[in-house]
């Protein structure tokens, strides 16, 4: 167990920075996701603390050792591959021996170390098959039991849940959060699932592009989100983001409607609004009207997507299932004024 | 292009040395040396050359006796190519008609590829030898004048037979696994459309099968041309006069046995750029398959 | 081509019985030559030289192979035929783990290792696929001579085992090995050494298998190459001494023995082909292609 730091860490392929200066500080024991769409660089960035890429600059450090030219072998760590790699021709027990054998260990550890591992992910019976005669979920258990015995001061997890069918993902996620409340194990997860991410996490990096847009819990990443990058990918469905400007109190959307808000932080603005803090009201101050265009029922929920009268900018909203909507409807609605996010319209930065 | 690789920068030299060293020594050096040897002309003792420019090659393409190898060639090549292709797609189709005991007769079609090409020859000589050959000896019977020793046709006809029967088995495995390949609902809307099988088979099989038709093409053709060698140099020696001497037993008659070497090494660099561009053809094609998949 | 998997092709009734006719028949073109000379082994000279042959085995056999064996052979300077045998068999297996030995090595090293002028060596071997030995006989010999290596071991099977085609294979087979076998392997430790040892070898097993019968078979049948770097009979192979036992102009020609020596060069490929027969169409069809 040890804490991971990374600091303004770069990469670079043929003159062309990929990862540009992350800066990271994992504590002992902190299960931490790093999110993002594909190819923002949170793959790479996990295989350059794991060893698997060369960094540019900046130093990793594991436990309290810097570890930037170090082999993957000698960094203390274990890894999850999104596509288990297990070595096809060993058995289950083999594949989890194989690493404790290279380094050394008695035999009568290594039995005893993989006799622990399996018995905490019920792989007892499934020990002298080879990978290919096990499912796809016994595959990915066997991935994390190679990774559980080492006991590793690091977990490294690449999209190990990516290869699973849906309801297998969820079982797996539960499994992981808790096999890392029983091992305490630090933890770096990459994922490109934002349920994933905010189940898991006790903190979250939000990536895209090369950079660290936000290193935070999955509440605040969810509530206060850092730039408009941020507020648009965590969320689902995301969050509706248009340009808008304030006249003092006044906030004036699309379309000229006019609503009263305590404090406006500057004259041109991007305004975000979370699908479930739009509520259709029969008669409210400040409501203003929208058009349904479609509407897709859920069963608990239903999500409608409408345009503001008298503009084109789409809002979706987030209504009870219940709600006797359909398509061409006129709703009147009203905005959560505590919960309005201000971006800048320069920079995508959130405005206090 | 792998993602991860080993850091190491010595030990990719270490592992690549021993062939790299053998591919210099043995391929490199002695194909430059071929070169070389084409624009100069050595005296009769070996002892000192002259440049001599494109010489040698103008008095071989003038030398009535290569162009009667290139001729001869060209003749050995096309019938043992398109007789094995022919021969071999033919057993192919019959085999994957029968569902048991395939692995029966597949057994027995590989034999000849085990047999070295000169041994091929002296078994059909020894079928097909005038004073003895059990196979001579009903054609004699039936008054043909066979004689392979003495006439050159007869003496061709040999060493296409046992060049021929020897390349049978690699083209029947391409061709089964070719026709394996096959995807069954092609066949299978085929028949359902009322097509006969026969129709099935030139309209669909045919065409589906035709890269790996034109992948053995390539190969047979590489393999009359060379690999032959044994089966004419163990079986005929070339004749009778000349009649079955190819481009590369000539190239091996000149420079090893008659040792004019400035001759052989300009026919040996006419062979290279035979070599490079069926080679370049081949891999042409193998490209453009690509996209068929 | 798995015996019990129905191909599409599969006919029905008469067209099958025809198509099963047709398969013997091709059978026997194909395989009747070498049952011809296995026949002929078995029956004396004069019986051989009486035409027609019979079709079955003669009284003969072990009086011929008897012969062939103790005897030595008049004709190619008395080297015994264990000696023939024993040529050829050291010059087919040094041949296939040569290759193997070297062009695993070169693929490893173009696969997994970042270096300068990786490719520019990739294309140096490759382009000797360019270069059979065919259109360049006499410089080769040649530097056979200048290296001593006329009438060894060494001259008859270091020349052949640079070869691009089993380097090519290999190459390819490395490359469909998913990167992150190679990245779990580091992280559990091992380096090229182990990597190579516990987790590509056995992975390359069957296409070793198919390369190792390939080239035995190139290793046993080459022709060419022998004739040029032998001159002694004791470095004869089997099928070089077979073509200078037999002269079709000469009465002596001990035909009965060169009918045994015939055999004995083809019987070893055949069954190393036919036992290996699994891993040598799957090699040949797959990795040729």
């Amino acid at each position: 167990m040890a804490r991971i730091q990374l600091q303004d860490v770069r990469k670079s392929y043929a003159g062309q920075e990929v990862i540009h200066g992350v800066t990271i500080d994992i504590a002992n024991g902190e299960f931490v996701v790093i999110v993002g769409p594909s190819g923002c660089g949170k793959s790479t960035l996990l295989r350059m603390v794991a060893g698997l890429e060369e960094i540019t600059s900046g130093t990793i450090s594991i436990g309290d050792r810097v570890v930037n030219h170090l082999e993957p072998r000698d960094r203390n760590i274990a890894m999850v591959f999104q596509n288990y790699a297990l070595y096809p021709h060993m058995t289950v027990r083999d594949n989890m021996a194989y690493g404790l054998k290279l380094a050394g260990m008695p035999k009568a550890d290594i039995d005893a170390a993989v006799a622990r591992a399996a018995a905490m992910l019920e792989l007892e019976p499934y020990l002298d098959r080879k990978p290919r005669a096990l499912s796809g979920g016994q595959r990915q258990r066997v991935a994390m039991g190679r990774a559980l015995v080492r006991e590793p001061a690091a977990f490294l997890l690449d999209e190990p849940l990516s290869n699973l069918d849906a309801k297998l993902r969820v079982q797996m996620r539960l499994q992981i959060k808790d096999l890392h409340q029983r091992t305490g194990q630090t933890t770096l997860y990459v994922t490109h699932d934002q349920v994933e991410a905010m189940t898991l996490a006790d903190r979250l990096v939000v990536m895209e592009k090369g950079v660290a847009q936000q290193i935070a819990t999955p509440y605040e990443v969810y509530t206060t989100p850092a730039n408009e990058f941020v507020a648009g990918f965590i969320g689902s469905p995301a969050m509706n983001i248009f340009d808008a400007r304030c006249e003092g109190q006044d906030l004036i959307l699309p379309g000229g409607h006019r609503v009263t808000v305590a404090s406006c932080p500057a004259e041109a603005i991007r305004l975000g609004l979370r699908p479930e803090d739009i509520e259709a009201v029969t008669h409210a101050p400040d409501a203003f009207p929208v058009v349904l265009q479609s509407v897709e029922w859920l069963g608990a929920d239903a999500y409608g997507y409408c345009v503001i009268e008298g503009s084109d900018t789409r809002l979706t909203l987030r209504m009870p299932g219940n709600a006797p909507l359909a398509k061409g409807d006129r709703l009147l609605i009203s905005l959560s004024r505590s919960r309005l996010h201000f971006f800048s319209p320069e920079d995508g930065r959130r405005l206090a | 292009m792998r993602r991860t690789v080993f850091p190491h920068k010595l030990l990719p030299w270490l592992l690549l040395a021993p062939q790299l060293a053998i591919t210099l020594i043995f391929f490199y050096w002695p194909a430059a040396q071929a070169f070389r040897q084409s624009v100069l002309k050595e005296d009769p003792f070996g002892l000192s050359s002259t440049f001599v420019g494109l010489a040698n090659f103008r008095k071989v393409l003038g030398d009535p006796a290569y162009l009667n190898a290139l001729q001869v060639t060209v003749v050995f090549s096309l019938l043992v190519a398109f007789g094995a292709l022919a021969v071999a797609l033919f057993l192919a189709v019959q085999a994957e008609k029968i569902v048991r005991h395939k692995g029966f007769y597949r057994t027995l079609m590989i034999w000849p590829y085990a047999v070295a090409p000169a041994i091929a020859g002296m078994l059909w000589l020894f079928m097909f030898n005038p004073s003895f050959g059990t196979l001579a000896w009903p054609l004699r019977q039936l008054g043909f004048d066979w004689n392979p020793l003495l006439d050159g046709d007869d003496a061709m006809a040999l060493v296409v037979a046992a060049a021929t029967w020897k390349q049978i088995s690699y083209n029947f495995l391409f061709f089964v696994a070719g026709l394996q390949a096959i995807p069954r609902s092609l066949l299978e809307a085929a028949a359902i459309d009322g097509a006969s099988r026969r129709h099935a088979f030139w309209t669909i099989v045919f065409p589906l099968l035709a890269p790996t038709t034109f992948f053995l093409l390539v190969v047979n053709t590489v393999y009359a041309l060379f690999d032959t060698f044994g089966i004419i140099h163990a079986v005929t020696g070339g004749g009778p006069g000349r009649a079955t001497e190819t481009l590369v037993y000539k190239v091996y008659n000149d420079g090893f046995v008659n040792l004019i070497i400035g001759d052989s090494a300009a026919q040996s660099v006419i062979l290279m750029v035979i070599v490079i561009a069926l080679t370049a053809f081949q891999f042409r094609f193998i490209e453009r398959r690509v996209h068929y998949a | 081509m798995h015996d019990g998997t129905t191909s599409p092709l599969a006919a029905r009734g008469a067209a099958r019985t025809l198509a099963h006719l047709w398969m013997i028949l091709g059978v026997i073109i194909v395989a009747f030559p070498i049952y011809y000379v296995f026949i002929a082994s078995t029956h004396s000279v004069q019986t051989i030289l009486r035409p027609p042959l019979p079709l079955l085995p003669g009284p003969e056999a072990a009086r011929n192979y008897g012969d062939a064996f103790s005897g030595g052979i008049g004709r190619i300077g008395g080297v015994s035929l264990w000696r023939l045998l024993g040529n050829t068999t050291l010059i087919a297996l040094g041949i296939a783990v040569g290759k193997i030995a070297i062009s695993m090595a070169s693929a490893y090293a173009i696969v997994f290792f970042r270096f300068p002028f990786r490719m520019a060596c990739f294309w140096l071997i490759f382009i000797t696929l360019m270069l059979p030995v065919e259109v360049r006989i006499q410089p080769t010999y040649k530097v056979m001579v200048d290296l001593g290596l006329i009438d060894t071991y060494a001259g008859l099977i270091l020349p052949l085992i640079a070869s691009a085609t089993a380097t090519l294979l290999f190459r390819q087979f490395f490359m469909t090995i998913p990167d992150e076998l190679l990245e779990a392997a580091r992280v559990d430790g091992a380096g090229p050494w182990r990597f190579f040892k516990d987790i590509l070898w056995p992975l390359s097993l069957t296409n070793v298998a198919a390369i190792f019968v390939i080239q035995f078979i190139y290793g046993w049948t080459q022709y060419l190459w022998p004739l040029l770097v032998t001159n002694s009979n004791e470095m004869n192979t089997i099928v070089i001494a077979l073509k200078k036992m037999i002269s079709f102009a000469d009465a002596d020609t001990p035909w009965n023995l060169v009918m045994v020596t015939s055999v004995l060069a083809i019987l070893p490929p055949i069954l190393v082909v036919v036992l290996m027969q699994r891993w040598f169409v799957k090699g040949l069809v797959e990795t040729e292609k």
